[in-house]
């Protein structure tokens, strides 16, 4: 879907990106971190041609980016920055719908996408469509951002720090529902961020840089089992490293099906790192599993935690 | 109850007087019991009016036209190094008082409305030029970025987000140009074109302040109804921006 290869990026005086090579396959959640400096945010623009790169190939779907007029490029890529980048002066529907309007979509197909987008963020589209972005809340100015990107159904979703400006609480909601948006439309997405936390949450693969070259790339579980160097285990944090782990994993991974265990159950899709939480705040070492739809499922034991329960005997 | 929206009585009140002048002889006759003339009759305060609205709309349509595609082309990549002229050259055109200009004109072009629109637009060019430049440069950069992450032209950007951003400070401009614009195309009257001013310079010359006051009153009242209606503008251009009546249920 998007691949660099032997890419660099000069600024007056230093490199920013000094030989990079990444493919991003296709359906992929590609997450570029690292401190400030490292170059991921150049990266990323990179991509869709808001920074030009100085050396090597960055192709999308097979074809170099410098064959596309930087417009029809970015109007193929879905685009999204924190809350501050929507149109203040635009309301909701003409936000969302400012894609497709470049694009030439007609009006009514237009706001059919606007109310199938809102809907799908959980926004009630009669209440919102007319509103303007200062009458909105950081996380609902979020949600707008991300409908707008998606609106044109892109096939890749670059995202600089989505959620960098938000509340935990908002942020948490927000990445829970990128998440199932990703799933559910298969879109490539490639965000940057600071923060490992929502790396491991989102990725599927991670991507860490340092000083303009990558330290690590790896799926979320690699990284964490196996930094490839000092820089790398610092980053991903010497004394959390094994929260993260858990963190990294699903209850659905470890559970033994059909075992009962007793009190308020997990959800099949939390994470280790929630289960560890419940087991000691709740002073237990068993708790019972529940899938989506709130049918008892099995069990999972505190030491589970540790090593995965030997693999199930046929029921 | 709803409060007027004085923009409606100042608009009644300038019409009424620019109409019912004549009407108004026996108040200025008690006024000025010393003056054989206590009204202005030479010419209609309507055509007055006229005249003086047709000199300060195109002087001010020039000044505007100028002065933003000025402040467009020193807000562009191309342009940017331009920036510093443009600025001294527009403040220069407001440095002269534009009777010094009207001074200078008139040897070279003549008496009549063309030394008086040159001396006019080149006084209104600044704080439409400062204004726009003002606007176009507090788009939040993440709006632009934005524009162009989303595949938005240069030329798109422009035209719907940094302009209708930047509408209301470059409206705030254009109001105070005009306002300008408003008093001192009344001293044109000094070469010869009909405004405004023209019964207050008679009444100078003359010494008949009752000459003075009726064209100051026209005068100070067209500047305060142009002043509301372009306040009305801007409000209406910056409506993303008011506090919104909540109106959910």
């Amino acid at each position: 879907m998007i691949r660099f290869e032997h890419v660099g990026k000069d600024y007056a005086g230093w490199t920013a990106i000094e030989d990079l090579s990444l493919t991003v396959e296709k359906g992929e959640f590609c997450v570029l971190i690292g401190p400030s400096g490292s170059g991921k945010t150049t990266t990323l623009k990179m991509i869709n041609r808001l920074i030009e790169h100085d050396r090597g190939r960055i192709l999308f779907e097979g074809a170099e980016i410098r064959s596309f007029a930087p417009e029809e490029l970015r109007r193929r890529m879905g685009y999204a920055i924190q809350s501050i980048g929507l149109f203040p002066h635009w309301t909701v529907e003409e936000n969302i719908g400012a894609v497709p309007k470049l694009l030439g979509w007609p009006r009514a197909k237009i706001r059919d996408r606007v109310t199938e987008l809102l809907e799908m963020l959980t926004l009630d589209p009669e209440r919102y469509r007319a509103r303007y972005p200062r009458h909105l809340s950081g996380g609902e100015q979020q949600r707008i951002g991300v409908a707008r990107a998606l609106a044109a159904n892109p096939s890749v979703l670059l995202m600089d720090e989505p959620f960098g400006a938000l509340d935990p609480v908002t942020r948490d909601t927000l990445q829970a529902e990128m998440l199932r948006i990703q799933a559910a439309s298969g879109t490539t997405v490639v965000l940057v961020t600071h923060d490992i936390d929502e790396a491991i949450r989102l990725a599927s693969r991670i991507v860490i840089l340092e000083g303009g070259r990558i330290a690590q790339s790896g799926s979320p579980r690699e990284i964490l089992a196996a930094p490839a160097n000092d820089f790398v285990a610092d980053f991903v944090g010497r004394s959390d490293r094994g929260l993260r782990l858990l963190a990294a994993e699903r209850v659905g991974d470890r559970m033994r099906r059909g075992e009962t265990a007793v009190g308020e159950p997990l959800t099949v899709d939390a994470s280790l790192r929630e289960a560890l939480s419940l087991f000691v705040a709740r002073n237990v070492d068993r708790l019972p599993v529940q899938d989506g739809s709130g049918a008892l499922i099995g069990a999972i034991r505190l030491a589970d935690l540790v090593r995965p329960p030997p693999s199930e005997a046929a029921p | 109850m709803r409060r007027i929206d004085p923009l409606i009585p100042a608009a009644i009140a300038l019409v009424a007087l620019v109409l019912g002048m004549p009407a108004l002889k026996p108040l200025f006759a008690w006024m000025f019991p010393d003056q054989a003339r206590p009204l202005y009759e030479q010419d209609s305060f309507l055509s007055l009016t006229l005249d003086h609205l047709s000199l300060v709309g195109i002087s001010s349509a020039v000044s505007v036209v100028v002065g933003v595609a000025v402040a467009i082309f020193v807000t562009r990549p191309s342009g940017r190094a331009f920036r510093p002229l443009a600025e001294t050259l527009t403040a220069a055109g407001q440095t002269f008082p534009p009777i010094a200009v009207l001074a200078i004109a008139v040897p070279l072009l003549g008496f009549g409305p063309l030394p008086a629109l040159i001396a006019l637009a080149l006084y209104g060019l600044l704080p439409v030029t400062e204004a726009t430049v003002a606007g176009i440069e507090q788009v939040p950069a993440g709006v632009r970025e934005a524009a162009r992450g989303i595949g938005m032209s240069p030329t798109g950007i422009l035209a719907r987000v940094e302009l209708p951003l930047a509408a209301p400070v470059i409206v705030a401009g254009i109001r105070t140009s005009v306002i300008i614009n408003i008093g001192t195309a009344a001293i044109a009257s000094t070469v010869g074109v009909k405004t405004l001013g023209l019964p207050i310079i008679v009444g100078l010359s003359g010494f008949n302040t009752a000459y003075v006051l009726q064209g100051a009153l026209v005068v100070g009242l067209l500047a305060a109804v142009v002043d509301l209606a372009f306040d009305r503008l801007g409000g209406f251009l910056g409506r993303w921006n008011r506090d919104r009546v909540a109106k959910t249920a």
